[in-house]
């Protein structure tokens, strides 16, 4: 073998290392065997044996998300294939960069339904950014250096790579990563002076502006964070994030509402449908976020900031879109009310902030803790109050639990809080959190998660044992799939058909069967001393904490309402679900 | 539109034709008509060839209808894929040319031989085959211009048709040359 022959199974493992891969999530099976003895070999590339290909999809994200990297998954072909389909689909609606490798059949085999043969890139075209199926070796290391390039540039999103056995074993000259890969035309941006100059005195002319940001500001870089929390500072306007922007402006922050949309704020919700001028930054006004549509910030001038084109005027039409890097707009947005700054064009928002220091004395997220049951609400106060000296990352399943993270949890930078937002994916926070966990080792890393969820991957209580990896597992067991019983509760005459989660194991020693510590507690006066057991016990936990079973999520925009129309408690007044409201998800 | 009420002040739907450049790869028009049905707009007519061997570009003409909005998503959507270099909104762009081509079997005898004969004749349509009882017709020409050929055809005898959908171009002397230069 000369140096730069090889074969494509190496091919690939090389043209991972040339793209700065440190870590890759994965699976083997028959149709990668060429790839994992290529793998055996490398010592630039630590391989993370998971237990279902999902998960590996998950880790990656977790990995991905938590360090602004790409994350690499490696499944074989038929169900390693569509067992990661799940994780594509959350990767591809949270924008995260990921690409996926799999085997597939040799390729004179394809279309005869061999043994593991699926068709992989027609099942994953719909929920990746671009997939390639590689029947030509010549194009392996071209079409791997290329995924890089469209995962992680504009709007991420995951890639698939199909890799037939074949090519994987053929030989081929190896191809180095060129310096400079090509966009394709698509990352278009519009910005130009003039428009961020309009944009710049619109915000410093308002009287009621807001700014409304997400995850596309995270997805930036932590740069496009300090400049987002620059702009507010100095316009000392009012800002809110999304579920998916949480941490890119801190929560110390004094403009700082909250989280918006169906589970957020009051003040949050209102100054958003009472605001006369809105700044969108990298968010996509979401169903979750904008309520009723026809009545959606009715009296506002609207902006939208987004790096994909398609997000401006898909749901909300905008005054005006400016289509770039959130990064790069908001350094010149920072810069431009600098200059106007100084020619005194700021409008005085002070009858703004009284009106919404009102709509704060409301308390949206005010709760009881009365008698000796757990409020889930306080178990995440706790958890954060215990936590804020760490630097913690916390993950999330899917469920009323990741909301209560979301409003008691207080995140100060960007990168720390890792959720499946747009799939909404119960079994995302297990995964997710072994991949943060690699990428941070030393970091406190706790997956907040529901006794339902857990159920949905806690196969990887093993990966976690077997890298030995910290991980606190901090259950709020209801013993419901609570949001689902809310719902039920709200909308469906409290018929709560299926939502029980009945026959759950014994947490305790479930985790003792693994090898790792489980803890357990019921009692308001217990819980503080559980949590420091739990952050102070060296190896994984699994804390069972058992809470307030029947205990509801609020505030709330029930479906099918407007901001203004928003339920603080189940005291509320509320009012029947309208019939377009009860069809929505 | 959004999974909430519809605009009230929705406007009314227009036909658009859009011409496309993309490579001519696998997977590229499995892409561009799953995006049409996974996010449910129209596709009235779809059309599309390899147009540069060297460069492997085929280009994809296709007619859809929406409000001015969802045309814009299209279009935006559309270029998302990675291997969709150009769409261009001819509709939008300036007077275009819309041809498309038909193949009409006609399965007639008697006095009714000369009647379709007369009206291939003036639609210009060619004869490509002929037997004692049957036609087969070529026509080229705008869309409502095929389907009037084959209304007629129809009230004449058992017809099977097969039609290109439509392939469009701009008028003038622009090109995409520039453009094409840029992939
Ligand atoms: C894979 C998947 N299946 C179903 C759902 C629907 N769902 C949303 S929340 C939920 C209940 C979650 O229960 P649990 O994990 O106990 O969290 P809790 O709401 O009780 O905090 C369900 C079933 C989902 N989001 N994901
Ligand atoms: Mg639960």
């Amino acid at each position: 073998m000369t140096l730069n022959y090889m074969t494509g199974a190496e091919a690939v493992i090389q043209a991972l290392v040339d793209n700065k891969v440190e870590v890759i999530f994965g699976y083997p099976g028959g149709a990668v065997l060429p790839l994992y003895d290529a793998l055996f070999e490398n010592k630039k590339i630590k391989h993370i044996l998971v237990r279902h290909e999902q998960a590996a999809v998950h880790a990656a994200e977790g990995y991905a998300r938590s360090t602004g990297k790409v994350g690499c998954v490696l499944v074989t072909s038929g169900p390693g294939a569509t067992n990661a389909i799940t994780g594509l689909t959350d990767a591809l609606m949270d924008s995260v960069p990921v690409i996926c490798l799999s085997g597939q059949v040799p390729t004179h085999l394809i279309g005869t339904d061999a043994f593991q043969e699926a068709d992989t890139t027609g099942i994953s075209r719909p929920c990746t950014k671009h997939n390639y199926l590689v029947k030509n070796a010549d194009k392996l290391c071209e079409t791997i250096h290329k995924s890089f390039e469209i995962a992680s540039s504009g709007r991420p999103g995951p890639v698939l790579i199909d890799l037939p056995k074949d090519i994987q074993l053929t030989n081929v000259k190896y191809i180095k990563k060129p310096p400079k890969i090509k966009k394709h035309n698509h990352y278009y941006s519009n910005v130009d002076e003039d428009l961020i100059n309009r944009v710049a005195k619109l915000l410093l002319q308002a009287e009621r502006p807001i700014i409304y940001a997400g995850g596309g500001v995270v997805n930036s870089g932590p740069k496009a964070s300090k400049l987002l929390t620059e702009l507010v500072n100095l316009l000392d306007c009012p800002v809110t994030l999304t579920l998916m922007g949480l941490g890119c402006v801190p929560n110390t922050n004094k403009n700082f509402l909250g989280m918006l949309g169906m589970h957020g704020t009051y003040e949050a919700n209102l100054a958003m449908h009472n605001c006369d001028f809105m700044l969108n930054v990298g968010a996509r006004f979401d169903d979750r976020v904008t309520g009723r549509l026809n009545a959606f910030a009715p009296n506002s001038k609207k902006v939208h900031i987004d790096v994909d084109k398609s997000s401006i005027n898909k749901v909300v039409s905008v005054d005006y879109g400016i289509v770039g890097d959130c990064k790069e707009i908001l350094s010149l947005l920072v810069q431009e009310v600098k200059k106007l700054h100084n020619q005194k064009v700021l409008n005085s928002k002070t009858k703004w902030w009284s009106q919404i220091n009102k709509w704060k004395e409301r308390d949206s997220l005010g709760f009881k803790q009365i008698g000796n049951n757990i409020k889930p609400q306080q178990a995440i106060k706790s958890l954060y109050e215990k936590t804020i000296d760490f630097d913690t990352y916390i993950t999330t399943e899917v469920g009323q639990h990741q909301m209560w993270a979301a409003q008691y949890f207080g995140f100060s930078k960007p990168n720390h809080w890792m959720t499946s937002g747009g799939l909404g994916t119960m079994g995302y926070g297990l995964p997710s959190s072994v991949g943060v966990q690699i990428a941070h080792p030393k970091s406190l890393v706790i997956d907040v998660s529901g006794e339902a969820s857990f159920l949905m991957n806690m196969q990887e209580l093993s990966t976690i044992v077997q890298y030995k990896l910290p991980i606190k597992i901090f259950i709020l067991n209801n013993e419901w799939m609570g949001m689902v019983r809310q719902w039920q509760e709200l909308n469906h005459g409290s018929r709560y058909s299926e939502s029980y989660t009945s026959s759950l194991p014994d947490f305790v020693k479930l985790a003792e069967s693994f090898g790792i510590t489980g803890l357990r507690v019921d009692n308001i006066h217990n819980l503080e001393a559980t949590i420091d057991e739990m952050i102070n016990t060296n190896g994984p936990v699994i804390a069972d904490i058992r809470v307030e079973k029947e205990e509801n999520c609020f505030p709330m925009i029930p479906s099918g309402a407007a901001h203004n129309e928003m339920i603080l408690s189940s005291d509320d007044n509320v009012k029947d679900t309208s019939n377009e409201g009860l069809a929505l998800v | 539109m959004s999974v909430y009420q519809k605009n009230e002040l929705e406007e009314e739907e227009t036909s658009r034709t859009l011409s496309l450049i993309v490579d001519n790869q696998p997977g590229t028009l499995a892409r561009v008509i799953g995006l049409f049905s996974g996010r449910g707009y129209n596709i009235e007519s779809l059309n599309v060839t390899e147009i540069d061997k060297i460069r492997n570009l085929s280009r994809i003409s296709l007619v859809t209808r929406g409000t001015s909005m969802t045309i814009e998503q299209i279009k935006s959507q559309l270029l998302r894929i990675v291997p969709v270099h150009i769409v261009r909104d001819l509709t939008l762009e300036g007077p275009f040319i819309k041809s498309e081509l038909a193949l009409v079997k006609l399965v007639v005898k008697g006095a009714n031989r000369v009647e379709a004969l007369r009206i291939a004749e003036t639609f210009r349509a060619r004869t490509l085959d002929v037997t004692l009882s049957s036609f087969v017709f070529e026509l080229t020409g705008k869309p409502s211009k095929l389907d009037a050929f084959i209304d007629l055809m129809r009230s004449l005898g058992d017809t099977e048709v097969s039609r290109t959908g439509v392939s469009a171009i701009s008028r003038g002397d622009k090109t995409e040359t520039k453009l094409l230069d840029q992939i």
